[in-house]
């Protein structure tokens, strides 16, 4: 038997799952129906895009669509739920669809294995009724906020750094957007990536659940969603607060519309591949294999490893000088110059930037340890555990 | 006027902590008096011409200054001034 009014129905399967749902005043028949009828875009399936598909699926939204082209890393798996021990190395995708189908075989999963670019945002969004911002980087965070803004669709941000979360529903006509909040991201590097600045684990369990709050608020058309309020949250203190968002009526997406159409983010973010690649080639790199067997020669080499203090006691090389990339700086009065140098961090990119920073202080003979402690691990010493 | 500043985790490490006391007229002013205090800071709060960045919000009393005349916005006794940077992971 089916139960409903039009289009969508429910069989009494789906009665019998949703029951709690169905005795819940704001819900209901009419609601339930309403989720099965809805269509959310999840940009990510990782650690905030792991709460979000599965407490959407289980809750009954009849469509989700993700966007993600990574293969999943045993490291994600302290956040990311949605994929097992048994997942590490395929992709998120595929097993985020065998997830969310274990959860509710009643949703239809919509798969994008690609990366969310200016070319296809507009073409990927348009077809949904809800956007959920789920990434990890700030280009892709400015392409989902301008693509949301000019095809009129609520954009459910996220964000999460070691502690703390952020939170907020943009992109609806009457509240602000994303620039609005933040007009420019930070130089590249400024900002530590989670990859490279650690995260809590139940971190993004406890942002992504919001966000799939609100999305289900906004399918249902119940409570008030967390337009025009930047929601902050603090793991440490577990203290939850609300700070006002107010639309900027000079902001370019969604005050004067001077953004007509998708730019390039990568560039709008000051990480154009072409510079990516120029830069890379300024830096004087030695692989692991050639610096032991220079170690081991006898080679005079000063070490300078730029990771954080708890990174050293996980993995790190011998003799090395312990300078976190943050305080380098005023570490420089300490450093001759003069000497061979060779600088270290996980996988080479904290180090690379360090390279740049003691080039720019009269070093000539400096070097960036390619690929890092990770690479290290590979070539020289197994047994350093990669982390 | 005295002043409560709360920063994020990530700054609170070159300061005293997450919650600093803080002095001054205008935001500016308190800006500038934390920045005296702990010069790490500095440069994490403003650019090299003092203004605020565009990728740091300051909420007083959890109002934008941006709409309140950015630096120049008049702090009370007892306000608080909460920093707020942009972060992007997922």
């Amino acid at each position: 038997m089916a139960h409903g009014n039009g289009t969508v129905t429910l069989s009494n399967e789906e009665v019998l799952r949703y029951s709690r749902h169905l005795i819940l005043p704001d819900v209901g028949l009419d609601g339930q129906r309403k989720l099965k009828a809805g269509r959310i875009l999840l940009i990510g399936a990782g650690g905030l895009g792991s709460p979000l598909a599965l407490y959407l699926a289980a809750a009954g939204v009849g469509t989700l669509g993700l966007v993600d082209f990574d293969v999943v890393d045993v490291s994600n798996l302290h956040r990311q739920v949605l994929h097992g021990t048994k997942d590490v190395g395929r992709p998120k995708l595929e097993s985020a669809r065998e997830r969310i189908h274990d959860v509710n075989p009643h949703v239809h999963v919509e798969l994008y294995e690609t990366r969310l670019t200016s070319a296809n945002a507009l073409d990927i969004i348009r077809d949904y009724d809800v956007v959920i911002d789920g990434t990890d980087n700030f280009a892709t965070r400015y392409l989902t906020n301008d693509a949301c803004v000019l095809l009129g669709k609520p954009n459910v941000y996220g964000s999460i750094f070691r502690f703390e979360g952020q939170a907020s529903v943009f992109a609806l006509e009457e509240g602000p957007c994303y620039r609005c909040l933040f007009p420019e991201p930070p130089p590249p590097g400024l900002v530590p990536s989670c990859a490279e600045g650690g995260v809590l684990g139940v971190l993004p369990g406890l942002v992504g659940t919001i966000q799939a709050t609100e999305g289900i608020k906004l399918i249902l058309g119940v409570g008030e969603p967390l337009v025009g309020r930047l929601l902050l949250v603090d793991a440490l203190t577990m203290q939850f607060r609300t700070v006002k968002l107010r639309k900027d009526p000079n902001c370019p997406a969604c005050g004067t519309h001077e953004i007509r159409e998708l730019i390039d983010y990568d560039q709008f973010c000051g990480v154009t591949p072409e510079s990516h690649v120029t830069n890379t080639n300024e830096i004087p790199e030695i692989t692991p294999t050639q610096l032991a067997e220079r170690l081991r020669r006898g080679d005079d080499i000063d070490l300078i490893d730029v990771r954080e203090p708890y990174e050293l006691d996980i993995a790190s090389i011998p003799n090395v000088n312990l300078i976190p990339l943050g305080t380098l700086a005023e570490a420089l009065p300490t450093l001759d110059a003069s000497r061979e140098t060779v600088v270290i961090c996980r996988t080479g990119a904290r180090s690379g930037r360090a390279v740049r920073q003691l080039q720019a202080a009269g070093f000539r003979r400096v070097y960036n340890l390619a690929g890092g402690i990770h690479r290290w691990a590979d070539e020289v010493d197994p047994s350093l555990p990669k982390y | 006027m005295p002043i409560t500043l709360h920063l994020p985790t990530v700054l609170a490490k070159l300061a005293d902590g997450k919650v600093l006391d803080a002095e001054g007229e205008t935001v500016g002013a308190v800006v500038a008096d934390v920045a005296t205090r702990f010069p790490a800071l500095a440069p994490r709060l403003r650019d090299g011409t003092g203004n605020p960045y565009p990728f740091v919000t300051f909420y007083l009393n959890d109002e934008d200054i941006r709409f309140h005349g950015g630096f120049e916005a008049a702090v009370q006794d007892g306000d608080e001034l909460t920093i707020v940077p942009a972060i992007a992971g997922g």
